[in-house]
């Protein structure tokens, strides 16, 4: 029986990306369904009727919701080629806690105060938006991947935010490539896969698109 | 080769109990290395720089943190006694529920207990719109994961564990029979487990402690976050 997967996303969402990267390393084919989060659907609230949000996954008419659990699942069923995580639990475990680290830091948020707010509040984001990516830098260390040789699931779980790096640049001048050269560097190699390349849209479109969603000019 | 497994906790946390029932559920034989929060030793500090928090699982001298991760990875590496379900797609409704659990759950009833008056009306609001997902999770259960605690079980367990003692500081109930008659079978059932119930910190310790901290909250205004 043909497997049945449709996922509700928008187009800009950095958490929607890690599911199409996700899909798109396992080459499964998918409908794809744009939501509109000012007037959301019959279908995103009956399929997450809890938090109301994207990315879902709904297969074979259930549905998964939250993108890292997403990921989790698709690596889970389609276990026959490029997994995302390591076969060993101890490593599968540390992939774990730093996906999960980068998403206790909420970066999106703190990128947004970087970008909307001023003075002290905006000194203080960016300096915690630096040491989140330093941290990770880190964390890197001399590895082409987080996943080591392989790209994995912390890779994906980052990379999906590189495409607002552009944004915070160009607005806060100052250049992650001089602050964080491994996790810029690392941001390129990962780009080079198609998976990732055909979903992180062009970074001067999200740097427009931002410019209209927080009305800045 | 001898395993050598090690459970930094403290005596109470709620996330420190999720690894070592689960290390019980498995009899998987391991030392409790107590800590003092308001004084963490320097091997807590080494073990879990980027949080510096209890639980940490050191096995055979590699740390982990994170008490839901490390709940997956006891699972992996002890086979006996599965915690978690199967199906990968049961596995991932528990993965959400859990998560549910601990981003807002657990905020919003502790909101209601440190909250005082308008905002806690409110906070009891959000709390119940919390809540009630997870009386109808037990439709027709007798534990979340089934016949049998599981993985989400010990994970809520907090919720056996913490709201009678904060009900009975603050003179407010919160999970009452009318409202959440399953979630309260399921705190009995979840406490009566033998395994549960030996690990079960002393009743009035956990209320002298809470008062101590529920109290501090308190004349302040609430946290704002």
């Amino acid at each position: 029986m043909a497997d049945e997967l449709v996922l509700l996303d928008t187009c800009v969402s950095m958490f929607g990306m890690r599911v199409r990267i996700a899909l798109a390393e396992k080459g499964i084919k998918y409908e794809y369904k744009e939501q509109d989060l000012t007037n959301k659907s019959e279908l995103l609230l009956k399929m997450n009727s809890i938090n109301k949000k994207i990315p879902v996954l709904i297969h074979n008419g259930k549905p998964i919701c939250e993108s890292l659990i997403i990921v989790q699942y698709i690596d889970e069923v389609w276990n026959d080629r490029s997994p995302f995580l390591p076969s060993d639990p101890y490593q599968r475990a540390q992939a774990r806690f730093w996906a999960d680290f980068f998403d206790q830091k909420a970066v999106y948020a703190v990128g947004k105060k970087l970008v909307t707010t001023k003075g002290e509040e905006q000194e203080a984001a960016k300096k915690e938006f630096l040491e989140i990516y330093k941290t990770m830098e880190r964390e890197l260390g001399e590895k082409p991947y987080f996943g080591g040789e392989k790209f994995g699931y912390v890779d994906i779980a980052l990379i999906t935010f590189y495409s607002w790096f552009y944004v915070y640049e160009t607005l806060e001048k100052f250049s992650m490539e001089a602050e964080c050269p491994k996790i810029v560097a690392w941001a390129k190699r990962c780009m080079q896969k198609e998976s990732v390349a055909k979903t992180l849209p062009d970074q001067k479109k999200v740097y427009k698109r931002v410019l209209e969603l927080y009305g800045l000019k | 080769m001898a395993e050598e497994v090690k459970v930094f906790r403290t005596w109470s946390s709620p996330f420190a109990f999720r690894v070592v029932w689960a290390l019980q559920f498995k009899g998987v034989p391991y030392e409790n290395i107590y800590e003092d929060l308001s004084e963490k030793s320097s091997l807590l500090l080494h073990y879990n720089p980027i949080h510096k928090k209890v639980p940490v699982l050191v096995h055979n001298g590699k740390p982990l943190a994170e008490s839901l991760v490390i709940l997956e990875y006891i699972e992996e590496t002890w086979k006996q006694t599965p915690l978690f379900p199967e199906d990968p797609y049961e596995r991932a409704t528990a993965r959400f529920w859990a998560r549910f659990g601990d981003d807002q759950v657990l905020p919003s009833v502790f909101g209601v207990f440190i909250k005082q008056g308008k905002e806690r009306e409110e906070a009891i609001v959000t709390a119940h719109g919390n809540l009630k997902y997870l009386e109808e999770e037990l439709r027709g259960k007798k534990f979340f994961s089934g016949e049998k605690i599981g993985f989400l079980d010990l994970a809520f367990g907090w919720v056996a564990n913490l709201v009678s003692v904060f009900e009975e500081i603050q003179g407010l109930t919160l999970i009452d029979h009318e409202k959440y008659p399953l979630l309260l079978a399921w705190i009995q059932n979840f406490m009566d487990d033998p395994i549960i119930k030996e690990s079960w910190p002393p009743r009035d310790k956990l209320i002298t402690k809470y008062q101590a901290l529920l109290g501090s909250f308190i004349p302040k205004e609430a946290a704002e976050k």
